[in-house]
């Protein structure tokens, strides 16, 4: 038996990482050797693709903007959705429901759908072409989803505890954050972790609402493709380097995935 | 739990309640606004009633779409809810291969998605990628460029590599909260293995299965930038789908008001569809909880 869960799993992963090594493959060669036939590795190792991305600021910029604005996104969005997770998991209040599924509904929203709006709203308002803009267009589909995640856990946390502080002499604000916030740490860990993930991956929104100065890495990609062709060992070295901060978060939060996703919704 | 009466949570709501009006209510009006209107240029609006909604309901181009759609996120649905949940019992239970086997599979997640695409569009080509060459060797006619059925096949097959890890991630999860009491009951009375996997594993996933099922068809059907870099619709229009139609008539032709029609039905669609999941999922999560 365990052979057999051994060979499905190895399957599996091979199946994960053929493309992904594809990628790294070809990152790694000339273009030549690219277009010059199917090879499993390498024959003439080079590192010069890296090179031209990591020399040329206008391509580690887009890094450097890109992990600016996912950080302002999780910030602002872990923010506002503590206290009103809290208030979903612990109180009935007027239209509390009707509430809920209002602010699901908007992780249900095509980005597409709000492209176009999204690019005259913050137009008008001055902020296109920053990070704050790109990181309030992502608390669109980012703070329903910390909401859920968090309400979820939170409604594992006993009654119980928040009396005994209050009776104890505990402020809302004194207690919310010295003993409730440490109970839910692996929630919040989980909450952070998702809207890292979807502010990191998106980019139809992040490409509209930026030009030069804010440019997420991803569009930056686009670059590769120039008058003489696509320049594939560029484009593959690019890939391969966008993978990487999402491969060091995953590395750093595994212990909160494995217990966080038992505990909570997500 | 039961919940006590408190009319000033809404102050703890409060900032959500800003937040998210002021990136959802006013964008949304803006295309309210757009769908009932007409336009010259020079922004000199008039009143257009619902002539766009008509409009639009009555070309193939939104249905075309729409049907795509539907079949798109079927297939995925019933390839990577299945998938998921056998890659899940097969998933070690304890030990250092539980983190190995977490961070390998969440690493597709964590890939931006027009990398996804670029990924893809490489692995599939016939000349320099792996998957693509292959098919051709072994004697496939294959090229998604060309052949709608081998562009479907490349965009089913991506996004079951993208997300069946989500699937797999969250029903692991589901099996990691059932207590091993369970398990030893079921040997002492000597249940089958899918009797095992029917009456305990299977109801005790429920929950978290019905989240999966709900996450996977709101993204696919929003999917656009997958599909974008892989085929960018085509062949023909094979693989336009409702995202990439809309910002074809919304960006590509600066067709206002036909695009906020299109928008607000395709808005409407989705909220239905959720809105029948949501409902089917809460009334679960009563049921678990009485």
């Amino acid at each position: 038996m365990p052979n057999r869960k051994a060979i499905v799993m190895g399957l599996y992963l091979l199946f994960l990482f053929l493309p992904i090594y594809w990628l790294i493959n070809m990152s790694l060669k000339t273009n030549a050797e690219i277009l010059g036939g199917l090879t499993f590795f390498p024959e003439n190792l080079t590192f010069a693709n890296y090179v031209t991305i990591l020399t040329d600021p206008s391509w580690y910029s887009g890094y450097i903007n890109s992990i600016i604005y996912v950080t302002l996104n999780t910030i602002i969005s872990l923010t506002v959705a503590l206290p009103a997770a809290y208030a979903f998991s612990r109180y009935n209040f007027l239209g509390d429901k009707h509430l809920f599924f209002w602010l699901l509904t908007n992780r249900m929203a095509p980005p597409a759908v709000f492209a176009l709006p999204f690019f005259q709203l913050y137009g008008s308002i001055g902020l296109f072409d920053t990070h704050i803009a790109v990181a309030l267009a992502h608390t669109l589909f980012n703070v329903p989803l910390a909401v859920w995640i968090l309400e979820g856990f939170m409604r594992g946390v006993p009654k119980e505890i928040d009396e005994t502080a209050y009776i104890d002499g505990y402020s809302f604000p004194k207690f919310f954050v010295k003993i409730f916030m440490p109970l839910i740490a692996s929630g919040i860990g989980v909450a952070a972790f998702f809207c890292f993930m979807f502010s990191w991956v998106e980019l139809l929104l992040s490409r509209t609402l930026t030009a030069t100065e804010a440019k997420p890495i991803a569009a930056t990609m686009t670059r590769t493709i120039g008058a003489a062709g696509v320049d594939w060992g560029v484009l593959a070295a690019a890939g391969v380097l966008t993978i990487i901060p999402g491969a060091l978060v995953i590395y750093f939060v595994r212990n909160y995935i494995a217990k966080g996703f038992a505990l909570g919704r997500v | 739990m039961n919940k006590t009466d408190n009319q000033k949570a809404w102050f703890l709501v409060l900032p959500v309640l800003l937040l998210v009006a002021f990136s959802a209510v006013i964008p949304l009006m803006t295309v309210v606004n757009y769908s009932v209107q007409d336009t010259f240029g020079n922004n000199v609006f008039f009143p257009a009633g619902l002539e766009w909604f008509r409009e639009t309901l009555q070309s193939d181009r939104l249905w075309g779409s729409l049907g795509r759609q539907l079949m798109f996120s079927g297939i995925i649905l019933l390839i990577q809810i299945p998938l998921g949940v056998y890659i899940a019992l097969n998933m070690p239970k304890k030990g250092v291969w539980v983190s190995v086997c977490l961070v390998l599979m969440s690493l597709p997640l964590l890939i931006p998605w027009n990398v996804v695409g670029t990924i893809w569009q490489i692995f599939g080509r016939v000349d320099i990628g792996l998957l693509g060459y292959s098919l051709a060797a072994i004697g496939i006619d294959y090229n998604y460029t060309q052949d709608a059925l081998a562009a479907w096949f490349t965009l089913v097959l991506m996004d079951v590599w993208h997300w069946t890890s989500l699937v797999a991630l969250l029903a692991y999860a589901g099996l990691q909260s059932i207590p091993d009491a369970y398990y030893q009951a079921a040997k002492i009375d000597q249940a089958s293995r899918w009797s095992v996997f029917r009456y305990i594993e299977l109801p005790k996933m429920m929950g978290v299965l019905m989240i999966a099922i709900l996450l996977r068809f709101m993204d696919s059907f929003m999917i656009y930038t997958e599909p974008f870099v892989v085929t960018g619709g085509g062949p023909g229009s094979s693989t336009n789908f409702l995202s990439i139609d809309l910002v074809n008539i919304a960006i590509g032709q600066l067709d206002l008001g036909p695009a906020a029609a299109y928008s607000i039905m395709y808005f409407l669609v989705i909220l239905l569809i959720s809105w029948v999941f949501y409902t089917v999922m809460t009334n679960l999560d009563r049921q678990e909880g009485q």
